[in-house]
């Protein structure tokens, strides 16, 4: 049973669920479920030679760097690299970061809900990996069933004396720029939870001065399956260049919206079949979330889902968002209320996003509810003057959301531009943008 | 590796000496914040920087010299 | 050398108003800063950097004042009462306030040359205690000061006064105003 999953890689091209494995169902939210499923926590014990001990744990740092793991959490940074460049000091820290800010994403709730265990694995193996004495597990302060979940599970791996390093809850406001990388480590310093201005980087000085893993919990739960099964195996899933699986949340005019697993390299369209279908003809995919890209259905149909494939068709993967858009909505009209919750969520220490973000927010507003001739150009004046001048990714994002939109919408930007609103103004909402009022 | 000046958008709140202090590489934008160019600093500004960075009532001016973002 | 007589008295009465208004021109053009005041002739670069040349120009003034006094033999005010307040018999009161008021003056124009090194913060606490240092500077000059009686200078302390009271509730007013987070 412990070996199911390997097994299957072996037999045939059925390789999934890896991460998802028995969660479908009852979940495997408890500790017998998950090592029954998986077998125990592969740590392997230390001995009296400490340069021993560091040498088996940089073997696994080569494990990780063989498998081509990349983060999840949104950047894809190669994660066998950053382990080591944190290994390479003393004293690290490791910080898993379970605050999903994306309000489209859902995909590291359902892991913290239901496979807990897993990403507890994947922390105490990194913390092994990096040698760090410390780790905490970051989700939202606001999430107390979850955060109860999570302390009942703590609780029993403690009881059994599963896990070396004592793993402490912290609890995130529910702002998106709170689970931003930098204001995670500020908070777990005793600070607001505001980006912060780098240098130096975290893996630098982090948490307490100490260099500082910090790694989305879906990554860490990649890991713990790597430790137990290889490289080897990770890299049977997905592309030689884009290797294993990763989780995808699904959302918009599709049958069966939620959280799936998807080997790395599936084209878009084939991703949005596994999820029932487009209920209605669409025009747009929207890839990356809040801080993603609209693509136009027929470019964004065969897109390979790797972090290239994506970036080559002109939009980003991100934390794995995808949103269908109805041909029926109005793409402008999602774009210009995903901004302006964006400019309501800056951290506030920034000049040109507390004033420059409202002002792109505006500007959208007029062209999908009013229109103006000039209303186009004036947004592609407000980028330059938006983008890459904060302290942290957020007002990149908007612009990056609000660049895609004005090409991925072109026909109806120019529609607008000289008519006004489009019918599907009155579509409702497609993106669920928390505290949205309906009336403008 | 390539020199140039950089604003800490933090620290910074817009007073705008820098911007009288080198206009060849900073200009204002329309909310009285600093566009600073990601060009290299070429050594004829260098003096002319460095008083615009010891000047910055904030201190949020700096010069960077990490490896080309 | 016995130094005493009226010159060394005159030196120190002149370094001390000289120093006194420098500060207050200082003083003034700090809060300018603050509140982002321009014109066309006044570069926000101009404010700020007299704001700074003539704060040392004033402390210049200032250690010359205070080392006139103190080799003056006429009256025994020892270095150790240009540091610590209320230690001399002379003038206890007035005198203390000098003390206190070049005590603050030091602090600012030490954390300002070396405000790179240290925590931003302590630079920010230092450089808001400069608005007790002016008044208390004018306290001690118009306490002390034999000239106090004489027309002119009191004429020149009360329109220190006024410029310094005036910038600062322009000052206040715009750290008081709701909008704006950015302004410190």
């Amino acid at each position: 049973m412990t070996l199911a999953i390997s097994e299957a890689a072996g037999a045939g091209r059925q390789v999934l669920p890896r991460l998802l494995a028995g969660v479908t169902g009852g979940g495997r939210a408890g500790l017998l479920e998950h090592e029954d499923l998986l077998g125990p926590l592969p740590l392997p014990a230390s001995t009296a030679s400490k340069r021993a001990d560091r040498a088996r744990a940089a073997r696994l740092i080569d494990v990780v760097e063989r498998s081509g793991l990349t983060g999840r959490g949104g950047a894809g940074f190669p994660t066998g690299r950053k382990l080591r460049s944190v290994a390479a000091g003393r004293g690290a820290v490791v910080v898993a970061n379970g605050a999903e800010g994306e309000p489209a994403s859902a995909k590291d709730r359902l892991l913290l809900t239901r496979a807990p265990h897993l990403v507890l694995d994947g922390i105490s193996l990194a913390a092994y990996a990096v040698g760090a004495d410390r780790a905490y597990l970051a989700v939202h302060e606001t999430s107390s069933r979850l955060a109860a979940g999570l302390e009942g599970a703590v609780a029993a791996r403690q009881a059994a004396g599963i896990d070396p390093v004592p793993v402490t809850l912290v609890g995130i406001p529910d702002r998106y720029v709170a689970s931003e990388q930098s204001a995670i480590v500020q908070v777990i310093n005793g600070g607001p939870a505001l980006p912060t201005f780098a240098p130096p980087r975290t893996h630098e000085k982090g948490v307490d001065g100490r260099p500082t893993l910090v790694n989305n919990v879906e990554t860490l739960a990649h890991l713990a399956l790597i430790a137990r099964f290889g490289d080897g195996w990770f890299r049977s899933a997905g592309t030689p260049a884009a290797p294993g699986t990763m989780l995808v949340t699904i959302s918009g005019a599709v049958a069966r919206p939620g959280v799936y697993e998807i080997e790395l390299g599936t084209p878009l369209g084939t991703v949005l079949m596994q999820a029932g279908g487009p209920t209605e003809p669409l025009q747009a995919i929207l890839t990356g979330g809040f801080f993603g890209t609209w693509l136009p259905v027929e470019t964004a149909w065969h897109l390979p889902l790797t972090l290239r494939g994506v970036r080559a068709g002109g939009g980003t993967l991100g934390a794995g968002i995808i949103v269908a858009l109805s041909a029926a909505a109005c793409g402008l009209a999602e774009t210009a209320r995903v901004v302006r919750y964006l400019a309501h969520e800056t951290a506030g220490q920034c000049g040109p996003c507390i004033f420059g973000l409202p002002a792109l927010a505006e500007v959208l507003a007029g062209l999908a509810y009013g229109g103006g001739r000039q209303l186009p150009e004036r947004i592609r004046e407000l980028i330059p003057l938006v983008e890459g001048r904060g302290a942290c990714r957020h007002p990149d994002g908007a612009t990056q959301l609000a660049r895609s939109a004005l090409r991925a919408f072109a026909p109806d930007a120019r529609w607008h531009a000289e008519r006004g609103p489009c019918g599907g103004v009155r579509y409702g909402p497609v993106l669920s943008v928390p505290g949205d009022l309906e009336a403008w | 590796m390539t020199r140039r000046l950089l604003v800490n958008p933090i620290l910074c709140t817009g007073h705008g000496v820098c911007a009288e202090l080198v206009p060849e590489l900073i200009e204002m934008d329309p909310w009285g914040y600093p566009l600073v160019s990601r060009a290299e600093l070429p050594a004829e500004l260098a003096a002319h920087a460095r008083r615009a960075i010891t000047s910055c009532p904030e201190l949020a001016l700096l010069i960077d010299d990490r490896p080309g973002r | 050398m016995s130094l005493g007589g009226p010159g060394l008295w005159y030196a120190t009465r002149a370094a001390g108003i000289v120093s006194l208004l420098l500060l207050t021109a200082s003083t003034t053009l700090g809060v300018l800063t603050a509140s982002r005041a321009s014109g066309p002739r006044w570069p926000r670069f101009l404010v700020i950097g007299l704001h700074r040349n003539l704060a040392l120009l004033a402390m210049a003034f200032l250690l010359l004042h205070v080392t006139t006094t103190v080799i003056d033999t006429y009256t025994s005010i020892g270095i150790q009462d240009a540091v610590v307040p209320f230690l001399s018999g002379y003038h206890r009161l007035w005198l203390g306030l000098g003390a206190i008021a070049s005590d603050l003056f030091v602090a600012l124009t030490v954390t300002s040359l070396l405000r790179q090194r240290i925590r931003p913060g302590l630079w920010r606490t230092v450089h808001w205690a400069g608005y007790l240092c002016w008044p208390v500077a004018l306290a001690h000059g118009l306490g002390i000061g034999t000239d106090a009686g004489t027309t002119w200078v009191f004429d020149l302390t009360v329109g220190c006064g006024g410029a310094v009271v005036v910038a600062a509730i322009v000052r206040l007013s715009l750290a008081l105003r709701p909008a704006g987070r950015v302004l410190r």
